[in-house]
This record gives structure tokens, C-alpha cells and sequence, in this order.
């Protein structure tokens, strides 16, 4: 048995030239050809690649998609998400474990299946959604499942299932990303320029990152071209990770072109002949047509040597696969993630503009970020510029799901209200509109006249609406589950006080809380907050942080005080175990 | 003007916080000057008689009775202090919460080694004595606790400094030595 791996291993590493900046890659091969990844072949991967065994561990210990015990031959991995619970996903996984008769986290006696939950995929527009042996299902109702597992068990491929189609829900086509590109024009224009002219033009844009953070994106690219080194990376982020955010997915599917073309002008204009797409594990799905589509840029001359016939211009991209971990969206923990390693996020400074991927200056940019560049490229700063509002110029791709008619993605102006969006998007009776994901902001009604920009409202593209009969503060302690999952687990504020807030939530949400118990609340999620070493830990709180003040009333019916006695203590629970022990009754004692 | 009354309380502790109480040496006899003592082992009165400013408990929560007469005190205080690490985590009593309560009583009185010979032990069950708890509680997991003394026990100076301080409604001030443990 152990030569039979062992050979196979080694295979796999000579592959990747046995780099150990490939280790994740390699790991991901093993898990693809084995099913998992055993102590065993870790210390084998660790004895090929003459690195210690420890290394290898600590990385793959670090992804939920690289399993460490044998899972079964389908593996059906259920979002638990927030907008897919709101969806029906806990009636669909009721659903799937009486047909296979386990619960989730357990594999079927003939192992044919293993039942796991996840973190959001990005469907949360056709929710409930799954994935099984990584292809994605969509809208799936309790009703179908006895049909899925048996058309599986029958042999049928995982992606002939009715349920195995992803629908674009492009419901608004705006100018900037959804419009029609010829390919290679806007790089033939950028390569018309000097690179710093290229930067110029986009600081003429105005052009702010996408990803959530809205740096300037010409500021970037400006420090990233200044350092001193002749080598510089360009990352594209697409691992997509925030939960009810799937724009990403849109722009990959429908305008991957786009993207490429944003990259390569991004790689002249810092000059990186080095581009990664990062691409979340949940969307292995698209890896191939990606890889398509960038073959045939090689035989257009759009990557490779001397791009578009020019002279010593070189850029060509490879696509990291992730596998599994949100916090690898952060730009620190992405690049150590994209270098082999577990996705624990850096200390900054330095930033990786100065020391990045493999320690080179490095520009990470969104994937919506680098289609603005392109058409800015296209079409001029100017013109872009005159789209949006003064701070915020272009346009903004919203993932929009949970209570409304039509979900979807939709390229908006910046400035729309949240009101004007609602009404586009067919919501009514909405109670709360969450804007930026779990890491966002919980806005009331009476802020429905905010608008969607980075000067009031900024948002990496997520909008979830839960309508008035929504539980709003389950769904917000739901969020702080998912937080307690993702972090890495770095620094104790996060790490502890995430998991501290989580329990005294829960005692509010319960009706055991006091008004003491709410005031311990705000003190851990300011702690939290700002005690926290990456966006991850110090956004983490902010589920609570929004709605504490402005859905005061939903914390106050929950809150009791009585007389001092803390409602968390049940008395006779707790003389519950000794009572049996010693074989008495209730009735004997008072 | 009448005095300000208190009153103090132990549960599952050594008593060593109520030493450490007594160990103000000849300042009590200012104490006794200043409030006026309610129920409390010092002066073995066992049932409040009227409603205390200042209640003073030492040790954890391990059975009902504990729970009890915590919940009195409570009831009757306006202030309540836990002083000791007992009282505030439930100390060295509290180790036994590694273990489930069930395999605690079993190993002590049913197959321990001190256990004269095999089936002849019984889980004390006389309806007298208390109800063991699943766990050992820290005070402020039951009912609400206004100020916190950490120590073990709390020295003589911190306590003295900590009432004089509420009976005056004054700042608490500790000096860095009476709350530096390590
Ligand atoms: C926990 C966490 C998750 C993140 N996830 C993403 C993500 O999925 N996609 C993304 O583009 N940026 C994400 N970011 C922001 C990145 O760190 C970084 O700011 C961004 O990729 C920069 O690109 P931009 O300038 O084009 O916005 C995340 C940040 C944090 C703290
Ligand atoms: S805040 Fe959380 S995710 Fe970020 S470094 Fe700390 S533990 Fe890791
Ligand atoms: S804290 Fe220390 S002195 Fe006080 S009761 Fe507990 S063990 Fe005894």
C-alpha cells in the first residue's frame, strides 16, 4: 500500500518541478487522486520536497478541502450560509440525511458518501445550492434529493443531474463590466503608452478597489512600480469569499476575457511578467473554461512573449486554485496561501505593494478591479470618471439575494440608494438590507436613503434583503458562526472573542440575558473590534456593532432582569446529574 | 445616623478568605465601630434579619444549598463582593470539572482504593445533605456580582482598603503589589 502512494506522490511533485511553493498544489493533486491526505503522505510529500514535516502538515491542516481522513466516494458539501438557510437549507440537509441515514459530518457505511456543510459558495442567488464531488447544484428543494442520491448511486455523473446548472442572473447590464470588448484593444492602447502613463490614466479615473478596502487603484500600481526590484508580481483576487457575494462569478463566466485583459494591462503598467489568479476553491467549477480562455489569449499573442508584438513585453498568468478558507481573501493571507503555505494573514507594514508574493512587490487586485482598468483603457479616464459620484466614480456589480423577486447581479451606477435598489430588485416589507456581506453593515429602514458608495455605504458587491418576518438577530448571530469558523485563529481577540461573543449573544438571543449581559455584549464586540489583527477579527463584531443601536428594540424584548439572578443558571439542571448519581429523587429535595 | 450593615458568606471554599478578613488584625475593632455585622460565620448569625448594604462571599457554587443562599444573599444585598479566586472561577474546588460529577462520586465511593472491598460502598444519599452540582460555579454564573477581589486569598490590606472604599463611596485605589499575582 505505502509504495503504491509513495510512487504516485512523487509523480505528482515532479510535476510541480518538487517547489515547495507548489505544496498546496501538490496537496490539492493528492486529494484529487486519493480522496485525502494522510499523515502518512505528508510525511512522504515532506521527505520528497527535503522540507520538514511539520511545514506540511501545518498547511494542510489549514483548508477544509483537504480532507486529512478518507471521506466517501461522492462527497456533498451543503451551504450553511445565511440567505441559503433563509432558503430552505436545513430542510434540504434534514432531507439528505434520512436518505443516506447519517448526520452531517459522517460518511455512509458503504462509503459512498460523505455529508459535510460550508460556508457560502456564491449561489446565494439560486439558494439552496450544494456541491458534490465540487460540481455545483442549484434551487434544491427536500424533494429532490432521494432522486440525486439514487441517480449517483446508479452512476450517473454528478453534472447530468437536473440540479447541476448554475444560471448567470445577470439581471442588469451596465457600461463598464457588461458591455462588449474586443480583445486585445485595450491592452494595443495601453502598450501605446508608457506604463506610467498607463497609471496615469487610471488615476485620471479615479478608479478605487473593488474588493472592499476601495484603495485608489493607480496608488497601488504606483508604489507597486516604485520599489526597487526587478521582479514584481500581479495577483488577481478572485476568491470571492464574502458571504452573498457571487458577482465575481458572473464577471468569470461571462467576461473572463475582461479580466485577463485588465491583468495584463495591470502586469505592463508595474511592470510583473507574473500574473496568479487566485480563484476560491468553490469555483473549481469554472477552472477549466478559464484555462481555455486563456490558451487561446497565448495563440492570440495576448500572453506570452512580446504581447501584441511589442518588444520585450512578457506576462503570462497561472491560476491558483484555493481550498476552502475565507480569510484567504485578505490580500496577506492570500499571498501566503498563493506561495504554498496556510492562508494565516502577514503583519503589515510591509505591504505587499513593497514585499508580496515571494517576497517581491506585489499588487492584488480585485477581479471587478482589474475589468474597470481595462475599459478605463478602453475608453478613457475621463469617461469613466463622469460615471458615479464624485468620490465614487464607475459603476458596481451588487450580488443582491435573500427576500426579493430578483436576485442576480446587477451593474449599477454608484449613488443608488438603497431604496432605488430595493425597488429594482422587486423587495417589499424589507426589514433589513445587509450591505457588504457579514464583515458589512446591517442598515434599517429609516437609512434607506444611503446610497451605495465608499463615501456612505461601500460594499464589496454583497446586498442581502431579509423582509420584515425574517428572524433578523439569528441571522446576524449566524454570521458571528461563520466568523467563528474562518478565523485562522492567530490572535486571541479574534480567535477567543469571537467565540465569547457568540455565547453571550446567544443568551440574549435566548431570553437569558439581563441588561448587564447586553452591556458585556457591546464590550466584547468593541474589544473585538479593535484588538483584532486582520479585517477578518476586526470586522467580525460588526454583525452585532450595526445593529445593536439602530435595532435597539429586537435586543430589548429580549432582555429580562430579575431580581439579580441570572436566568443562564437552571438550578435543577445543574442538581440534575447528582441527584441520579446518588439515587434520590427530585421530590426529596426542595 | 445607623450603621451601615454587612454581611459575609462561604460556600465551597477553605475559609482562608474569612482568615484573610480577621487577618486586619487590630483594625477590627474600627470595623466593629464602623458597620454593623448581619449574618455571616463570624458572629454565626444564620438567617438575614434585615437588608445589608455591603455582602462579602468567599468560594464557588459546587451544591444546591450553595446556590441557595447565594440567591438569598442576593436577595438581601445591595452590594455584593466576591473575593477570592474561589468565588471568581471556583478555584481549586473547580478541578473536579474535568471529570464528570457521575465518575467523581463512583471513583470516591464506589471503586476507589480506599474503598474497603468491592459492592460495599453507596453514594451518600441521606435527603440532609446537599446536592452535589454538575459543576463547580463561579458566583457571578449564578446571580449578578457587583465587584470582583481576585486572590487567594485576597490579602488583609486589599479587602480593608475595598470596604472602607464602598462604605465611603469613595474611588477604590489598589496599590499595585495587593492585585499582582504571579
Ligand atoms: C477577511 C477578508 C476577506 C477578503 N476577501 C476578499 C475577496 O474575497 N476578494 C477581494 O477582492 N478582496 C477581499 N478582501 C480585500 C483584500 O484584502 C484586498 O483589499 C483586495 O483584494 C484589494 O483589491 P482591490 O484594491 O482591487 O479592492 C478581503 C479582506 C479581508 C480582511
Ligand atoms: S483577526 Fe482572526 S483571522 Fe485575522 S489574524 Fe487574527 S485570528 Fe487570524
Ligand atoms: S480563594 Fe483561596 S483562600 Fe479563598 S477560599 Fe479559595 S482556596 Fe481558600
Amino acid at each position: 500500500m505505502t509504495h503504491h502512494y509513495r510512487e504516485q506522490i512523487k509523480n505528482i511533485a515532479n510535476k510541480y518541478g518538487n517547489d515547495r511553493g507548489y505544496l498546496m498544489n501538490i496537496a490539492q493533486d493528492i486529494v484529487k487522486e486519493f480522496g485525502y491526505i494522510s499523515d502518512e503522505m505528508v510525511a512522504h510529500v515532506a521527505e520528497i520536497l527535503n522540507i520538514p514535516m511539520v511545514q506540511v502538515r501545518d498547511m494542510v491542516s489549514f483548508y477544509s478541502f483537504l480532507p486529512r481522513k478518507p471521506l466517501g466516494k461522492n462527497v456533498i458539501r451543503l451551504s450553511n450560509a445565511v440567505i441559503e438557510r433563509m432558503k430552505g437549507a436545513d430542510e434540504v440537509g434534514k432531507a439528505f440525511e434520512k436518505e443516506l441515514g447519517i448526520s452531517f459530518g459522517e460518511t455512509t457505511k458503504d462509503n459512498l458518501f460523505t455529508l459535510l456543510h460550508t460556508a457560502c459558495i456564491g449561489l446565494s442567488d439560486q439558494a439552496p445550492g450544494a456541491l458534490i464531488n465540487n460540481v455545483p447544484l442549484t434551487n434544491l428543494k427536500p424533494a429532490d434529493v432521494p432522486q440525486i442520491i439514487r441517480d449517483i448511486k446508479a452512476g450517473k455523473n454528478v453534472s447530468d443531474l437536473p440540479q447541476a446548472r448554475v444560471l448567470l442572473n445577470l439581471k442588469k447590464e451596465g457600461e463598464v463590466i457588461c458591455a462588449p470588448l474586443e480583445s486585445g484593444q485595450a491592452i494595443r492602447n495601453a502598450l501605446n503608452m508608457k506604463p506610467e502613463e498607463v497609471i496615469a490614466e487610471i488615476n485620471k479615473s479615479r478608479l478605487r478597489g473593488r474588493g472592499g478596502a476601495g484603495f485608489p487603484t493607480a496608488m497601488k500600481w504606483d508604489f507597486c512600480r516604485k520599489q526597487k526590484s526587478p521582479i514584481r508580481y500581479l495577483i488577481c483576487n478572485a476568491d470571492e469569499g464574502e458571504p452573498g457575494t457571487f458577482k465575481d462569478r458572473v464577471i468569470l463566466t461571462e467576461y473572463p476575457d475582461l479580466v485577463f485583459e485588465g491583468m495584463t494591462i495591470a502586469g505592463y503598467a508595474i511592470g510583473a511578467k507574473e500574473g496568479i489568479m487566485y480563484l476560491r476553491g468553490e469555483y473549481a467549477y469554472l477552472l477549466d473554461n478559464l484555462e481555455k480562455v486563456l490558451a487561446k489569449r497565448r495563440h492570440l499573442g495576448l500572453l506570452g512573449e512580446n504581447i501584441c508584438g511589442r518588444e520585450g513585453f512578457s506576462f503570462d498568468i497561472r491560476i491558483q486554485l484555493g481550498a476552502g478558507a475565507y480569510v484567504c481573501g485578505e490580500e496577506s493571507a492570500l499571498i501566503e496561501s498563493a506561495e504554498g503555505k496556510r492562508g494565516a494573514p502577514r503583519d503589515r507594514p510591509p505591504f505587499p505593494v513593497q514585499k508580496g508574493y515571494k517576497n517581491e512587490p506585489t499588487s492584488v487586485n480585485n477581479v471587478e478591479t482589474l475589468c474597470c482598468a481595462a475599459r478605463i483603457l478602453e475608453k478613457g479616464g475621463e469617461w469613466f470618471a463622469k460615471i458615479g459620484t464624485k468620490d465614487s466614480t464607475g459603476t458596481k456589480m451588487l450580488s443582491v439575494s435573500g427576500d426579493c423577486e430578483h436576485p442576480g447581479v446587477y451593474e449599477v451606477e454608484y449613488g443608488i440608494t438603497i431604496e432605488n435598489l430595493l425597488e429594482l430588485v422587486g423587495a417589499k416589507d424589507t426589514q433589513a438590507v445587509q450591505v457588504g456581506g457579514a464583515s458589512g453593515k446591517c442598515v434599517a429602514p429609516k437609512d434607506f436613503g444611503r446610497r451605495i458608495s465608499f463615501e456612505d455605504l461601500p460594499t464589496g458587491g454583497s446586498i442581502m434583503i431579509f423582509g420584515k418576518n425574517r428572524d433578523l438577530l439569528e441571522c446576524m448571530h449566524q454570521f458571528i458562526e461563520f466568523f467563528i469558523e474562518e478565523s485562522c485563529g492567530w490572535c486571541v481577540p479574534c480567535r477567543a472573542g469571537t467565540t465569547l461573543l457568540e455565547k453571550k449573544f446567544r443568551q440574549i438571543l435566548d431570553g437569558k440575558g439581563t441588561v448587564q449581559s447586553l452591556a458585556e455584549l457591546r464590550r466584547i464586540a468593541q474589544t473585538v473590534k479593535a484588538m483584532s489583527r486582520c479585517g477578518l477579527g476586526q470586522t467580525s463584531a460588526n454583525p452585532v456593532l450595526t445593529t445593536i443601536y439602530d435595532f435597539a428594540d429586537l435586543y430589548a424584548e429580549r432582555i429580562k432582569e430579575e431580581d439579580g439572578k441570572l436566568l443562564t443558571f437552571d438550578l435543577q439542571k445543574a442538581m440534575k446529574v447528582g441527584i441520579e448519581a446518588s439515587g434520590r429523587t427530585m421530590e426529596g429535595v426542595k | 445616623m445607623s450603621k451601615p450593615v454587612v454581611a459575609t458568606g462561604h460556600f465551597t471554599g477553605c475559609f482562608g478568605c474569612h482568615m484573610s478578613i480577621l487577618d486586619i488584625d487590630e483594625r477590627i475593632l474600627d470595623l466593629v465601630e464602623l458597620v454593623e455585622f448581619n449574618k455571616s460565620p463570624i458572629n454565626d448569625i444564620k438567617h438575614f434579619t434585615k437588608p445589608v448594604d455591603i455582602g462579602i462571599i468567599e468560594g464557588g457554587i459546587s451544591n444546591d444549598e450553595n446556590a441557595e443562599i447565594l440567591m438569598e444573599f442576593r436577595k438581601h444585598c445591595k452590594i455584593l463582593v466576591a473575593i477570592g479566586a474561589c468565588a471568581l472561577t471556583g478555584g481549586v474546588p473547580s478541578m473536579r470539572n474535568l471529570v464528570p460529577l457521575k465518575e467523581c462520586l463512583e471513583e470516591a465511593y464506589l471503586n476507589g482504593p480506599t474503598v474497603k472491598s468491592e459492592n460495599t460502598g453507596i453514594i451518600p444519599n441521606d435527603p440532609d445533605i446537599p446536592v452535589l452540582l454538575d459543576k463547580v460555579y463561579p458566583c457571578h454564573e449564578v446571580v449578578k456580582i457587583d465587584y470582583f477581589l481576585p486572590g487567594c486569598p485576597p490579602s488583609a490590606d486589599t479587602i480593608w482598603n475595598a470596604l472602607v472604599a464602598l462604605l465611603k463611596g469613595e474611588p477604590l485605589n489598589l496599590d499595585y503589589e495587593l492585585i499582582k499575582y504571579d
